[in-house]
């Protein structure tokens, strides 16, 4: 029997798969990456590239904090097109209720590490002076990050190519098969391992996964430097984001190095079509400028949507397939997949090549949810 | 004689007739560099119609104002990048 050409095939050229690359060929394994379209361009150029430490759960916790560990680590050798900023994440706070959130959170970061600030109202109101009067304060975590993602993308898959991995660029993947992978040329890529990395689209080549598009919208202004200075998420995000049934939109606003600002965020499940949805945009926008009234007078140049590949559990999904222990998967990160990229990376490989990894990888195995998989 | 307003053009008073562009009173200031792109390069009125966004100037305070659609008020402070 003639070996495999590769000892792992990639497929997807979104962050996920681009970081993966980059650590698979770190390993010295044969790598080739094939991307239908262009790299980073699905979630990865959608999304707006917040490395954020997240708790909903402390699996998520674990993988984001890790993650973000990771980058800070990698930042010197990132280059400017990245536009790496350590602006910081506020997690504004409306209301006591709210505020109480945010006494949890303060706690919770704390005793595991993560520097975080409480800010009264007073304090949240010197930092980000354009937020609206009355609200009751926040939580500043001056560690998150904020990146452009396609150029990281880019960045890793250029880093693995000039280490020896394959570019196949513009080829769609037919089939994955217990050997290889079929692309729509008819060329046959033989290797040992593959791996799923195509974000929402992941369930078309691995039929039976419980990986669903969950839409979102994003807009961007003009260049206003200075009008927010770090990273503001409304704590009724949580809400937003928990909500796994109805249409739910929440203020998140991003300053970016250029001066201009992101401003979202939407989440719809069950819609396919791209374009924008008016309703939703205008629900949006009125979110951020209940927080933010003077926003109103602010010139936006561009609106656009894209699709997070969510699980019921809110948790991707990395490691061996069920039903095929050839094919892995690093797929199902929602709205983290920019910061937990590079964590997904170390895992994946840390499972491929059999070496204890530096955080549980329970919580994200593909066996978890099998029994809603593959039933 | 038309009825007239006055505007301040980057700190030079500029009279101009009632219901004049903001752009008009920029050019009647001698200015045509209106502002800067990300490059650094001198953008200026162009298409004069609002649809080009290369003239944007600063209005009162208020960046990224298109010149050739906002019509010059009394006491109108405008700021161009020169």
């Amino acid at each position: 029997m003639t070996s495999p050409t590769f000892d792992v095939v990639i497929i997807g050229a979104g962050i996920v798969g681009s970081a993966c690359a980059a650590e698979c060929i770190n390993e010295g394994l044969k790598t080739a990456i094939v991307e239908a379209k262009i790299i980073g361009g699905g979630a990865t150029a959608a999304g707006m590239g917040h490395l954020v430490v997240m708790d909903d759960s402390e699996a998520q916790f674990a993988l984001t904090s890790y993650s973000c560990k990771l980058w800070s680590e990698l930042k010197e050798d990132l280059p400017p097109s990245i536009e790496y900023e350590p602006c910081g994440t506020i997690w504004v706070a409306a209301d006591d209720e709210e505020m109480a959130e945010v006494r949890r959170k303060e706690k919770y970061y704390t005793e595991r590490g993560v520097p975080v600030q409480l800010l009264d109202a007073k304090a949240l109101h010197e930092a980000e002076p354009n937020l609206r009067s009355g609200l009751a304060g926040g939580l500043h975590v001056p560690n998150d990050c904020v990146i452009y993602p396609p150029c990281a993308a880019k960045f890793f898959v250029d880093r693995a190519v000039l280490n020896g991995a394959k570019l196949i660029l513009g080829k769609k993947v037919k089939n994955i098969q217990k050997d290889g992978v079929r692309i729509d040329d008819d060329t046959f890529l033989s290797s040992g391992l593959v791996v799923n990395a195509t974000g929402s689209w992941s369930p078309l080549l691995t039929s039976g996964i419980d990986v669903k598009k969950r839409k979102g919208h994003l807009l961007i202004t003009d260049r206003y430097p200075d009008f927010v200075k770090h990273q503001l998420v409304e704590l009724g995000y949580l809400k937003s984001a928990h909500s796994v049934t109805d249409d739910s939109v929440a203020f998140n606003i991003q300053p970016r190095k250029t001066g201009q600002m992101l401003i979202g965020s939407s989440r719809q499940y069950g819609v396919e079509s791209s374009q924008i949805d008016t309703p939703i945009l205008r629900r949006m926008l009125n979110r951020a400028i209940e927080y933010m009234p003077d926003l109103v007078n602010l010139s936006s140049i561009r609106t656009w949507t894209g699709f997070r590949a969510a699980t019921p559990d809110k948790l991707p999904l990395i490691g061996p397939d069920v039903l095929n222990s050839k094919l892995y998967l690093a797929t199902g990160h929602e709205g983290l997949g920019i910061t937990t990229s590079l964590g997904t990376a170390k895992l994946l490989v840390d499972q491929i090549v059999g070496r204890s990894p530096s955080i549980p990888v329970g919580p994200y195995l593909p066996a978890r949810v099998s029994e809603l998989s593959h039933a | 004689m038309p009825e007239e307003v006055v505007v301040v053009v980057d700190g030079v008073l500029v009279r101009m007739p009632v219901g004049s562009m903001v752009s008009a009173a920029i050019m009647t200031a001698g200015v045509s560099s209106f502002r800067r792109s990300v490059s650094g390069e001198a953008r200026g009125l162009l298409c004069g119609m609002g649809i080009c966004f290369e003239c944007r100037v600063t209005i009162d305070l208020q960046p990224h104002c298109r010149s050739c659609q906002t019509v010059c008020q009394n006491g109108m402070d405008i700021r161009t990048c020169e």
